[in-house]
């Protein structure tokens, strides 16, 4: 069953094309790892996937719904998809628990208790239920990117969209943030991931699409992408991150 | 106990009270100071009254200033534009006259002073108020509202539960400043005959002419005042800080 499919898409930022013509499709439960160089277009693609950006032009459909008609209730759509960025963005001025039950309690999704029964099993989860009380300034870079997946889990999207999620993280914290990403992966989670972590898409990816200057540019397993890069391109940007 | 001070301070500073003979005073500086207390405080009263109404009023003009100002409608951003920009180009004291004498006489409908000196105060911190609250929101990381509409959160709710909270610690120095130059600015309005303190204090020299003391003591009055207000807002801001 196809999730996510793509045709035709277009995004200018004024007279400045940062995609060009972006066509892909994700299956249910597969696993998208987009790499490529910095302006490449690849953050800004997943952005477009639930409309934090607006396209210029094409067609989005995510899971049945068409982003781009003027009927589609946006915020009804991105109840279903989950996004975890590069800065984690939590809410400051509430608490881990509160972070994560605001939008389940506030979309209707659930009742309160619901909600916190729901956010401690995702806590638990993610290793930080002893967390649960404290402020987001009191947690490190890995620890408030785990309470970000929390968060986003909490509304149990079909799709989870991230976004460099290991870019702002101190080196030693990379690690556990990925390990609960390879743990959504195995779940069956449909993952669309904007990444720097080679080893990260080669191992969890089951498919790896690499974008260059606002077009896709090669597309395929891990195995083919690393280990027989076509495109000339692709060949120079992996002997720089290799 | 208050002999005692009175003394010791008449001590200190013989000159005022030399002054105050001089000026045609029966009694020296500080008793004075404490006869005429219960008039200034009746103006007091009144400084107080005014300041808290046209705050709280300020307070909802300057939102809905703030609101429109952001919003994405052309009209709505030229309105409130066009209004802080009156309201900034003109002197209060002409603001006042104009709305007590010339508004109230062109439009036929007498208003008494104080209701004049609320709309007034109103209007003027109202404008404040709304960049204050302009610049609060727009200090808040985009992320912060990405992240909430990206858990499917509206707008409206994105910004009464994530962005406004915020930006509401972040004003609250700038809305004590506000506090205090409207408090101050009360003192204007004794030109259309409110009884606030300036206009007790000038009652009270047109009977005894002993300005030099009358204007003093006024001023150590607004200064407690200011003081107060300021420590007031401080240990509410920590309060919240927490």
């Amino acid at each position: 069953m196809i999730k996510v499919k793509v045709e035709n898409l277009k995004k200018n930022f004024g007279s400045l094309e940062v995609l060009k013509d972006i066509n892909m499709e994700v299956k249910e439960g597969e696993v998208v790892c987009l790499i490529g160089p910095s302006g490449s277009g690849k953050s800004t693609f997943l952005r477009c996937l639930n409309k934090l950006e607006e396209p210029t032009a094409g067609v989005i459909i995510v899971d049945d719904y068409d982003l781009m008609a003027k009927t589609s209730d946006i915020n009804k759509i991105r109840e279903n998809i989950g996004m975890v960025f590069q800065q984690f963005n939590l809410f400051p001025h509430l608490s881990v628990l509160q972070n994560i039950m605001l939008a389940p309690v506030d979309r209707k999704r659930m009742t309160k208790e619901q909600a916190e029964e729901k956010a401690k099993k995702l806590l638990d989860r993610v290793g930080l239920l002893e967390k649960a009380d404290v402020y987001p300034a009191s947690l490190s870079g890995g620890q408030q990117q785990r309470v970000a997946i929390a968060r986003a889990l909490a509304m149990e999207p079909d799709i989870m969209l991230f976004d460099e999620p290991t870019s702002a993280l101190d080196p030693e914290m990379v690690g556990e943030v990925l390990e609960v990403m390879k743990q959504l992966a195995a779940e069956g989670m449909t993952m669309v991931v904007v990444t720097h972590e080679m080893g990260f898409a080669r191992e969890v990816a089951d498919r790896v699409v690499f974008m260059d200057g606002g077009y896709i540019v090669e597309e395929g397993t891990p195995e083919e992408v690393f280990g027989n890069p076509q495109n000339k391109r692709t060949q120079d940007f992996l002997n720089k991150v290799l | 106990m208050g002999e005692i001070f009175v003394t010791a301070m008449t001590n200190m500073f013989p000159q005022a009270g030399h002054f105050a003979l001089a000026v045609g005073g029966s009694s020296n500086f500080f008793e004075y100071a404490v006869s005429i207390s219960p008039r200034l405080f009746e103006g007091l009263k009144m400084t107080i009254a005014m300041t808290v109404c046209s705050l709280i009023l300020g307070i909802l003009v300057g939102l809905l200033s703030c609101f429109c100002s952001i919003s994405k409608s052309f009209i709505l951003n030229k309105l409130s534009g066009a209004y802080l920009s009156i309201i900034r180009g003109t002197p209060l004291m002409v603001q006042a006259t104009f709305i007590y004498f010339g508004l109230s006489a062109a439009l036929n409908m007498p208003i008494t002073s104080f209701t004049a000196s609320i709309i007034v105060l109103m209007l003027n911190s109202g404008a404040y108020l709304s960049e204050i609250f302009r610049s609060g929101i727009s200090a808040i990381n985009k992320g912060q509202m990405e992240a909430a509409r990206s858990l499917g959160l509206p707008h409206g709710v994105a910004m009464r539960k994530i962005i406004l909270p915020q930006a509401f610690r972040i004003v609250i120095p700038s809305v004590t400043n506000q506090f205090i130059i409207t408090l101050k600015d009360t003192s204007i309005l004794s030109v259309i005959g409110v009884a606030e303190m300036m206009r007790q204090s000038q009652q009270l020299i047109a009977n005894n002419f002993r300005a030099f003391e009358t204007y003093a003591i006024v001023a150590v009055w607004y200064y407690v005042l200011v003081i107060i207000l300021t420590k007031l807002f401080k240990l509410l801001e920590r309060r919240l800080a927490n």
